[in-house]
């Protein structure tokens, strides 16, 4: 398969796809936590119980009132090689959790992966539905519309006074965790992020990296969510983060205007070296991809590298993923031979123009 | 800034506690928050993935350590449906079955109201419960028309309502 192919048929809407304000807010993602009335959560779930929630599942997602709302395929887990799982959680479109349920997990899918329907992850049901850039209460909406579209066969577990109700009494009432995928270079660079993170965590906001191991963050990639579930509104959930949302965006877009005027030839240094980095090297690891590819989507933002998509970043931090580049290779591949051929993705994907992919 | 419980050591750490909607805030040094069970792991750790269950344990073995209510004996009590003892409960942080939520209601409400914002749903209703919920309101309505009716002495009136009401009623079982 040539690389053009591959990327036309791996990457997602949310991926392709651009949205407001999405030089800093790469996603946003609304995910609503469902369980079935009469029926154990999955935590006690017999092999039956699971089972029968799987085939009512299987009928909703094939009901009337879901085919109006797009082309939904229903796929069992254990129909999936565990590297197609693993790259289904590099697409953000499943949790690594259901990735490992391989008996009695599954996923809903749209044709676009907009939206994505866990089967027996920690709930019965986790609807998801992603989009490029700050669309939170578009996607919202959808939610809320697959939420209703669903319940035309299904009945919830609902309580008259704590809501939905769901395994663990974090999620219950709404059941809604709503977050944001940010890119923060500019507040990383001026030392800015930990001051802002701990002021987002007060506001009882969740704040977390979405690569790194341990305390460290790679890519200036931030994820920021509502805690609080029970006790407000979908509707006062979304904007209490949409207002906080704002504020971070206003001041990366400030320490972005700061780093351009005083310390510009720096910026453009460390941008360029990248690039030349990203585009001649001969072995990535994946941290470093990550931080030159930031580094390289901020030289664009900024104008000072032009005639590259603005994209590369969404795509390549998925495509440059373990399980996504033994898929293009198609063979097993070590932890060195990875680097190697990350390496070599992301030179061929620099040379390639946007037309060829998204044509 | 000293600890309030061994006046020796600076406070180093700061918690509020809002319990029965009265918000108490403690500043202790690092060892007797140990041995007071205060520190919990900190969520907010940039980069650390965030994991919503370890908190909850941490909340939860909190709870019961320092002694808000006689563990012994509610640990034992059982989810009528599932089987689930509290005592798994904290010790897993998810329930076993929607019915929980009620047989545990006691314990689970001092949690809830550190955790989340309140006690009450305030947002989607289902479309059955909606319905439900509706009938729920307009018998209150009703109600509080016949009391007024009757308070008036507009007698006509209230055997409608009366009708009206148990109408509903029957209609709801
Ligand atoms: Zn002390
Ligand atoms: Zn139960």
């Amino acid at each position: 398969m040539s690389l053009a192919d591959f990327v036309k048929r791996t990457i997602s809407k949310w991926m392709r796809e651009t949205g407001p304000e999405d030089d800093i807010v790469l996603t946003s993602r609304i995910r609503l936590a469902r369980n079935l009335k009469g029926f154990p959560f999955p935590t006690l779930a017999t092999d039956a119980h699971a089972g029968e929630v799987m085939e009512l599942v299987r009928q909703a997602a094939e009901n009337d009132a879901m085919k109006r709302l797009g082309k939904f395929e229903f796929i069992r887990c254990r129909d999936l090689s565990p590297l197609d799982r693993q790259m289904f959680v590099e697409k953000h479109l499943i949790s690594p959790d259901l990735a490992q349920q391989e008996k009695h997990g599954a996923i809903v899918l749209r044709d676009d992966e907009v939206v994505s329907i866990m089967v027996n992850e920690e709930d019965h049901l986790r609807i998801q539905c992603i989009l490029p850039g700050l669309r939170l209460q578009e996607a919202w909406n959808l939610a809320s519309q697959v939420d209703d579209a669903l319940e035309q066969t299904l009945t919830y577990a609902y309580h008259d006074q704590y809501g939905y109700l769901t395994a663990c009494p974090t999620n219950v009432g709404t059941g809604i965790r709503a977050s944001v995928m940010m890119h923060l270079p500019g507040l990383a660079l001026t030392g800015g992020i930990q001051r802002l993170l701990s002021a987002v965590s007060q506001v009882g906001l969740a704040v977390r990296g979405i690569y790194g191991e341990g305390s460290e963050s790679f890519g200036n990639l931030y994820q920021v969510s509502n805690q609080i579930t029970l006790g407000e509104s979908e509707e006062e959930i979304i904007a209490n983060l949409m207002s906080v949302v704002q504020q971070i965006i206003e001041q990366e877009r400030n320490a972005r205007k700061l780093l351009m005027e005083r310390n510009r030839i720096q910026l453009e240094d460390r941008v360029s070296r990248s690039f030349g980095i990203l585009a001649y090297a001969r072995k990535m690891d994946s941290k470093e991809t990550l931080e030159r590819l930031s580094d390289v989507r901020l030289g664009i933002d900024l104008g000072i590298i032009q005639g590259v998509s603005a994209g590369i970043l969404k795509e390549l931090m998925v495509l440059t993923q373990p399980a996504c580049l033994q898929k293009y290779y198609n063979r097993e591949l070590s932890p060195n031979e990875r680097d190697v051929r990350r390496a070599q993705l992301i030179r061929d994907r620099l040379r390639m123009s946007d037309t060829e992919v998204h044509g | 800034m000293l600890c309030e419980r061994c006046h020796e050591r600076p406070a180093t750490v700061h918690v509020t506690k809002i319990i029965n909607g009265v918000q108490t805030a403690y500043h202790l040094c690092e060892v007797c928050a140990k041995e007071q069970g205060e520190v919990f792991p900190n969520p907010f750790l940039m980069g650390s993935p965030f994991d919503f269950n370890k908190l909850l344990s941490g909340l939860l073995n909190m709870e019961s350590s320092s002694g808000f209510a006689p563990v012994t004996t509610q640990a034992q009590q059982r989810c009528g449906t599932c089987g689930m003892t509290y005592n798994q409960f904290t010790q897993i942080g998810r329930f076993g079955c929607p019915d929980c939520y009620d047989a545990f209601s006691s314990r689970l409400e001092p949690l809830l109201r550190r955790i989340q914002n309140g006690l009450r749903h305030t947002g989607k209703v289902p479309g059955s419960a909606g319905e439900r919920q509706q009938l729920a309101r307009r018998l209150e309505q009703l109600r509080r028309e016949l009391q007024q009716a009757v308070a008036q002495e507009q007698f006509e009136r209230a055997a409608q309502l009366r009708d009206e009401i148990r109408k509903l009623e029957q209609g709801a079982q």
